[in-house]
C-alpha cells in the first residue's frame, strides 16, 4: 500500500513538474492556448462532477451557469467598471443564479432534475439570445484587456496559463478537500441513499443545495477564465452542446472521480481541436461518442483503466458494495 | 381588438402543433420514464424531409399532404430504430437513456446541416388552404385554422386509441404499472418500440404541418424541444389531457410574450412551469411527480 501511495505521488510530481514548465516544452503558442482552454474546462468539468458524479444529479443546463458569470464579466467591462470589481460581481452574480438554479431543479432528483436543468438551460439561452439590451443578442459582447493582478499582465499567452493553473491548481485542491470532507461524504451518502440518509437526520436537501452551490462556484470562475480567454462572450457558449460537452468531460473520464474530469476535459478539447482542423462536423462526432462512451464503457475513461490496471498487476478489485434499495 | 383577436388565433395554432409535438413526447416519458431529447430533432427532420419530398418524383406528383405522411412514416420507422437498436440495450438505466437521445439529437442536427445546410427552407401552403377568412374586422390564414382542425382530430384519435382501444389499455397500464402489467403479461417492451414510433412520427408530422409557419432551419430542434419539455413539466407526463392543456397554456404565453415582451419571450414561458413546480410538481393532469 505504502509502496502505491509513493508511486501516485510521484506520478502526481511528474504531472504537476510537466503542468508548471509547459510552456517552455510545449511547441508554439497554438499548443500553449489549447492547454490554458484544458485547464478552465476541466474547472467547469470538475464543477459538474460535484453534481454529476458526487450528488447523481446530472445536470444539463450547467453552460448556463458558465455563461451568466462570463456575461456578467463581460458586461461590468463593458460598462466600464475595472477587472476586480467586475470579476467579483461576476462571482456574486453567479452564486445568486446558482442559488435559483438549485431551488428550483433541486425539487426533483433523477430524470426530473435532468428535465428541469435542461429546461433552465435552455431558457437562459433564450435569454441571452434574445435580451439584446443586455446581452447584444446573436453578436455577443467584446471584451478588451485581462487584468493585470499585481502589476503582472496577464495579456500574454504564458501569463494566461499560469493564471488559468493556479487558478486549476486551487480548484482541484478544493476539490480534494471537499470530497474528504464531512459534506462530501454526505454528499456521497444522499447519493446512493437519500432515504437512509434521511432517516439517519441528514438534511439531503440542504446538503444536495450547498453542493449545487459549489458546483455553480467552481463553472463561475471557469466562465470568467473563459470570457478572459476568448475576449468575447456570445449565446453560442450557452448552447445545450456546450452543456453537453461538459457532461461528456465528466462522464468520459468518469464521473465520480476526482481526476476523471480533468482526464476528460483533455480529451475533450485535444479531440476538438485536433478533428475541428481536418472536419467541420464536430457535433457529429461529438454525438457519436457520446453513445458510443454511453454505450461501451459507462463507467469512463479513468474506471475503467483503474480497472484494466489491476487485471494487468492482479491486484483484487477493490470491493464494490451492492446497493440496497 | 383585431391585433388580439389575431394573437389568439395564432396562440391556439401554435398550441395545436406544440400539442402534435408533445403528446408523443409525454406518452414516451409516461410509459418509458425518460425524457426523449431527440424529440426536437425528430421534429426538424420531419420538417426537411417533408420540404424535400414534394415536388415531382419520377412522373409522380407528390403534394403536401403524401409528404407529410411520407415524413411521419420516415421518422416513425426510424424512431424505432433508435429504440430498438439503442435504448433497448440500455434498458433499467435511463440516465445512459437519456445521453444516448442527446448524442443522437446532436448527430440528428449536425446531419441536417451538412444535408441541407445552413439556409432556411420556406414551405409553401397547401394550395387548398391558402387565402384567408374575413371575420368582421380581421383576416384569418385558413392555414392556420386547419392547423387547430389537424391537431383537435389528432388529440380525438389518440384519445380514442388510448381510451378505447386494447392498445391504448395496455399503454394505460404501462405507464401506470410497469411492472405490474408486465406480470398479466403484457410485453411492455413491445410498447416501448410501438409508443417510440408513434410519437416520432407525431413530432414529424407535427414539423411538416408547421413548417409553411415556421419554415425548416438549423436549430429548429432546439427551439422547439425546450418547449415540449415546458409542455410536459406543465401539463403532467403521461397524461394526454396535460399535454392538452399544457399546449395551449404555452401556445399563449409564447405568442402573447412574443408580441409584448419581445425580448424576454422565452422568460416568461418559465413563470408557468415554475409556478407548477412549486405548488403542483407532478404538472397539472400529471400522476407521477417527475
Amino acid at each position: 500500500m505504502n509502496q502505491n501511495l509513493n508511486a501516485r505521488l510521484l506520478a502526481l510530481g511528474i504531472v504537476f513538474l510537466a503542468l508548471v514548465t509547459a510552456p517552455y516544452w510545449i511547441p508554439g503558442t497554438y499548443y500553449i492556448n489549447v492547454a490554458s482552454q484544458i485547464l478552465f474546462y476541466a474547472i467547469f468539468a470538475l464543477g459538474l462532477n460535484v453534481l454529476a458524479g458526487y450528488a447523481g444529479l446530472v445536470s444539463l443546463g450547467h453552460a448556463g451557469l458558465f455563461g451568466i458569470a462570463a456575461y456578467a464579466t463581460a458586461y461590468m467591462l463593458q460598462a466600464g467598471f475595472g477587472h476586480p470589481v467586475a470579476i467579483l460581481a461576476a462571482l456574486v452574480i453567479g452564486m445568486i443564479s446558482t442559488a435559483l438554479y438549485a431551488v428550483l431543479s433541486l425539487r426533483a432528483t433523477g430524470i426530473g432534475f435532468i428535465m428541469i436543468t435542461l429546461a433552465l438551460g435552455e431558457i437562459l439561452w433564450g435569454l441571452a439570445y434574445r435580451w439584446i439590451s443586455i446581452t447584444n443578442g446573436d453578436n455577443g459582447i467584446s471584451v478588451h484587456g485581462r487584468p493585470a493582478p499585481f502589476g503582472i499582465a496577464l495579456s500574454g499567452t504564458t501569463a494566461f496559463y499560469y493564471t488559468s493553473l493556479v487558478v486549476f491548481l486551487i480548484s482541484l485542491g478544493a476539490m480534494a478537500i471537499f470530497v474528504r470532507s464531512p459534506l462530501g461524504a454526505a454528499l456521497m451518502g444522499t447519493r446512493d441513499q437519500p432515504r437512509r440518509m434521511n432517516a439517519l437526520g441528514y438534511h439531503v436537501w440542504a446538503i444536495r443545495f450547498w453542493a449545487c452551490l459549489f458546483s455553480g462556484l467552481l463553472s463561475s470562475i471557469a466562465g470568467i477564465l473563459f470570457v478572459y480567454y476568448n475576449q468575447f462572450i456570445s449565446p453560442q457558449t450557452l448552447a445545450l452542446t456546450q452543456s453537453a460537452e461538459v457532461l461528456l468531460m465528466v462522464i468520459s473520464g468518469g464521473a465520480g472521480t476526482l481526476l476523471g474530469p480533468v482526464i476528460g476535459s483533455v480529451l475533450v478539447v485535444v479531440v476538438k481541436s485536433v478533428v475541428s482542423g481536418y472536419i467541420t462536423r464536430w457535433n457529429f462526432l461529438l454525438g457519436a461518442i457520446f453513445v458510443a462512451i454511453v454505450i461501451l464503457m459507462p463507467e469512463g475513461l479513468v474506471p475503467g483503466s483503474a480497472r484494466l490496471w489491476r487485471l494487468a498487476f492482479r491486484r483484487r478489485p477493490a470491493k464494490k458494495p451492492e446497493p440496497a434499495t | 381588438m383585431t391585433f388580439w383577436l389575431v394573437l389568439t388565433v395564432n396562440s391556439i395554432t401554435f398550441g395545436g402543433l406544440l400539442f402534435l409535438l408533445s403528446a408523443g413526447f409525454s406518452l414516451i416519458f409516461g410509459l418509458m420514464r425518460i425524457p426523449n431529447l431527440t424529440h426536437g430533432s425528430l421534429f426538424m427532420l420531419g420538417a426537411y424531409f417533408g420540404a424535400t419530398f414534394i415536388g415531382t418524383w419520377l412522373g409522380l406528383k407528390v403534394d403536401f399532404w403524401v409528404a407529410a405522411l411520407l415524413a411521419a412514416l420516415l421518422v416513425a420507422a426510424f424512431g424505432a430504430v433508435i429504440e430498438r437498436l439503442l435504448l433497448r440495450r440500455l434498458a433499467g438505466q435511463p440516465m445512459a437513456q437519456v445521453l444516448v437521445t442527446l448524442g443522437i439529437s446532436f448527430m440528428v442536427a449536425d446531419f441536417c446541416l451538412m444535408v441541407w445546410g445552413g439556409d432556411p427552407i420556406s414551405v409553401a401552403t397547401p394550395s387548398a388552404l391558402t387565402g384567408f377568412i374575413r371575420v368582421g374586422p380581421g383576416a384569418f390564414p385558413i392555414y392556420r385554422l386547419a392547423i387547430i382542425v389537424i391537431a383537435v382530430i389528432v388529440a380525438a384519435a389518440l384519445w380514442l386509441l388510448l381510451d378505447r382501444t386494447r392498445l391504448g389499455a395496455m399503454i394505460r397500464a404501462g405507464v401506470d404499472d410497469p411492472d405490474m402489467a408486465r406480470v398479466v403479461g403484457i410485453r411492455v417492451s413491445q410498447l416501448f418500440t410501438i409508443v417510440f414510433a408513434l410519437g416520432a412520427g407525431l413530432a414529424a408530422f407535427a414539423g411538416i404541418i408547421g413548417a409553411p409557419i415556421l419554415s425548416v432551419y438549423p436549430g429548429l430542434d432546439q427551439d422547439m424541444l425546450p418547449l415540449a419539455l415546458v409542455v410536459v413539466i406543465l401539463g403532467g407526463s403521461g397524461s394526454l389531457l396535460g399535454s392538452f392543456v399544457g399546449s395551449i397554456i404555452v401556445g399563449f404565453i409564447y405568442n402573447f410574450g412574443q408580441a409584448l415582451l419581445p425580448e424576454l419571450a422565452y422568460f416568461v414561458l418559465f413563470m408557468p412551469m415554475l409556478l407548477v413546480l412549486l405548488l403542483r410538481p407532478q404538472g397539472l393532469f400529471g400522476r407521477h411527480v417527475l
